[in-house]
């Protein structure tokens, strides 16, 4: 199999933009990232395919000289993921809006109750403080 | 040639379309999708009893020739997963049906969730059935984008937040996933499992490795395996408990399948013993510890979950026969016993009034019921002898002393410990939610709804909720009493794996 360096740089640099766009936090900016992405994604394929040929229509062309219409089938079928992607992303956002006012993706809760606790210099909920004493009480403190 | 094999992909499908239409009638929706499901269950155990007697059942779809179109497959292990499956979301859908209306008003507020659910499903049976990469591929879609409605159920605020990163890390894997599958078919120019397996050990060896470590990174992410694990604990716990529950018992166990598949099937000559061994404890150790330091129980339930997959990677690392069918035996325990104990948090947090540790005490006072209904899985999850978790983690143990390397002793080591701690973790839920006198029930503040959404009403358990969830627990223990014939189909399943049986099934005598 011979391959396409157009098309593989092409592919890199799509994919490239693609991925760095998605470490955004607007999920707007993330959106276009996963669109840009997925075309990268899609001219892989084309260069699996193998170089350019005949519609692969049989009785009309000599099937020597055919495309290969398996990854196209395979595009077509990422490229309707694809926009089923988009729609439930855009609308993600858009609630992300109505409710916040922006469209950015916060940080995990636990990592903030973390920083919380850090910047008091407190212990975790989870700490459990037992002290035995010889009266017969142990004592948990929660 | 057999024609059950699409009815679990299709049967689903066609409920999904039936109860949509059906939005405005709850009751007449519940009874299809119940009836769907009962029906997948059938069907599923067929497969697995007909894979079991006459090896594995294979339909090319369309009945195109040999090597050509799509391919079903139904092998042992792809039998079990796919009975074990149908069998835990048919109980979590009687849960959710069991939950009671204004509980239902706000926990799945649409009548969108029984179609989204029953596509799921096939989503999951497309996975197990797949005989080529790209319907593996179509097969996760389907079941990502239901689980991405179904997360992000009811548009709250805490569920869009974790539902966009949920969404975000599974597009990153799709991804990755679509360019595996285009170097894979530029390697070898096709995407039939079967067919890759036999021009596979033709490629030069770096292109070997270069798919091998492709399709692990997107499988491991979908299963949740350390380094690669962090998105479950931040998404999982915000959803309705029978969501979480059937994402945790089902959704990284597909991962975990899609693994041993290409493992064993495409790369049986290169395990990649000792890496596989220090993620798989890696993932043990970093998940439990992490399920520790919790004191939120649906958010420890999620860390113990990242952490007991490591045992089923464990298994798959040590590629022997024993630790295949020990890996096997694990998932179709594990499915069963998560979902039961996310259920179980739902009825917590319904008679508690919130699943955290904070404002739990004494609910062994207000309900022995809910007591039992813990303290049964949350043992078992444990590894308590006698139940099925126990059997399981031996099978997993003696695998690895059978290998006899240093690393595996290590890995023995290590499972033996997550296993105490699991236990601890347990332990701790039980001391601080179950002993101590009760609290009176409080109504969730508007603070911790903005956190963690917290549903109940208050009032006695509905009874559908704790049958389902006994129906869980049975099944459990079922695993446990025909623990004998189970490890025996296990182990006949991990060795057709080993002996790739699977390739003649569905190539036959053709060669290419």
């Amino acid at each position: 199999m011979t391959g396409n360096v157009t098309l593989a740089i092409v592919a890199g640099v799509l994919i490239a933009a693609g991925v760095y766009l998605l470490t955004e936090r607007s999920l707007t900016r993330i959106l276009v990232g996963v669109l840009v992405m997925s075309n990268g994604v899609n001219i892989l394929f084309l260069i699996a395919a193998g170089r350019a040929g005949d519609p692969p229509l049989l009785g009309l062309f000599n099937p020597d000289t055919m495309a290969d219409p398996l990854p196209m089938a395979m595009v077509l079928t990422a490229i309707v993921i694809t926009m089923a992607v988009s729609a439930f992303v855009v609308t993600v956002a858009y609630r992300s809006f109505q409710l916040n006012g922006h469209d950015e993706v916060s940080d995990d809760i636990e990592d903030r109750r973390i920083r919380e606790l850090a910047e008091r210099d407190d212990v975790s909920d989870s700490f459990e403080d037992i002290s035995f004493s010889d009266t017969g009480e142990d004592r948990v403190s929660e | 040639m057999n024609n059950l094999l699409p009815v679990p992909v299709l049967l689903p499908m066609l409920g999904a379309a039936l109860t949509l239409i059906l939005g405005r009638r709850p009751r007449v929706q519940r009874l299809v999708s119940i009836g769907v499901l009962a029906g997948v269950v059938a069907v599923a155990a067929t497969l697995a009893l007909q894979a079991n007697a006459f090896g594995p059942q294979t339909l090319w779809v369309g009945a195109w020739p040999r090597g050509f179109g799509i391919v079903l497959v139904a092998d042992r292990l792809s039998g079990l997963m796919l009975t074990v499956a149908a069998l835990v979301t048919l109980a979590v859908l009687l849960y959710s049906a069991g939950q009671e209306d204004d509980e239902v008003k706000k926990e799945t507020p649409v009548s969108i969730f029984h179609p989204t659910f029953l596509l799921m499903c096939a989503g999951v049976s497309n996975a197990f059935l797949a005989g080529d990469l790209f319907n593996l591929f179509v097969g996760f879609e389907i079941l990502l984008f239901a689980s991405y409605v179904l997360l992000t159920m009811g548009g709250t605020g805490s569920r869009i937040r974790a539902g966009s990163i949920y969404v975000v890390v599974n597009l990153l894997s799709s991804s990755l996933f679509l360019i595996a599958l285009a170097n894979v078919y530029a390697a070898v120019g096709t995407v039939n499992l079967a067919q890759i397996a036999q021009r596979i050990p033709a490629l030069p060896e770096a292109t070997q490795t270069q798919l091998q470590f492709m399709l692990l990174v997107v499988f491991a992410i979908k299963a949740a395996v350390f380094p690669l694990s962090a998105w479950l604990p931040d998404s999982y716990p915000t959803a309705p408990a029978p969501v979480t529950a059937v994402f945790a018992g089902l959704l990284t166990k597909v991962g975990v399948y899609a693994i041993l598949r290409t493992q064993t099937l495409l790369f049986p000559h290169r395990p990649l013993t000792e890496l596989l061994l220090c993620v798989a404890g890696a993932t043990m150790v970093v998940g439990i510890l992490g399920a520790i330091a919790q004191s939120e129980i649906k958010r420890m339930l999620s860390f113990t979950l990242v952490s007991h997959i490591g045992y089923m990677v464990m298994g798959i690392a040590l590629a022997t026969e024993a630790g295949i069918a020990g890996a096997i035996f694990y998932t179709a325990h594990h499915i069963t016993i998560q979902a039961t104990l996310f259920l179980v948090v739902g009825l917590i947090q319904r008679v508690g009034g919130s699943s955290s540790l904070d404002r739990l005490s004494g609910l062994l006072v207000t309900s022995p019921l809910l007591a039992v209904l813990f303290i049964i899985p949350g043992m078992n999850l444990a590894g308590i002898p006698p139940l099925s978790g126990f059997i399981g983690k031996l099978g997993l143990l003696e695998a690895g002393v059978q290998v006899g390397t240093p690393l595996a002793f290590v890995l023995v080591a290590t499972s033996v410990i997550t296993s105490l701690l699991t236990l601890y973790a347990i332990a701790k839920v039980w001391n601080r939610a179950f002993w101590g006198t009760p609290v009176a029930y409080t109504k969730p503040t508007p603070e911790d709804e903005d956190e963690l959404p917290i549903n109940p009403s208050g009032g006695p358990m509905p009874r559908i909720m704790v049958a389902a969830t006994f129906a869980l627990i049975g099944l459990s223990i079922a695993l446990t009493v025909f623990a004998g014939p189970l490890y025996e189909y296990a182990t006949q399943a991990a060795r057709a794996l080993l002996n790739a049986d699977y390739v003649t099934a569905v190539l036959g005598e053709v060669a290419p």
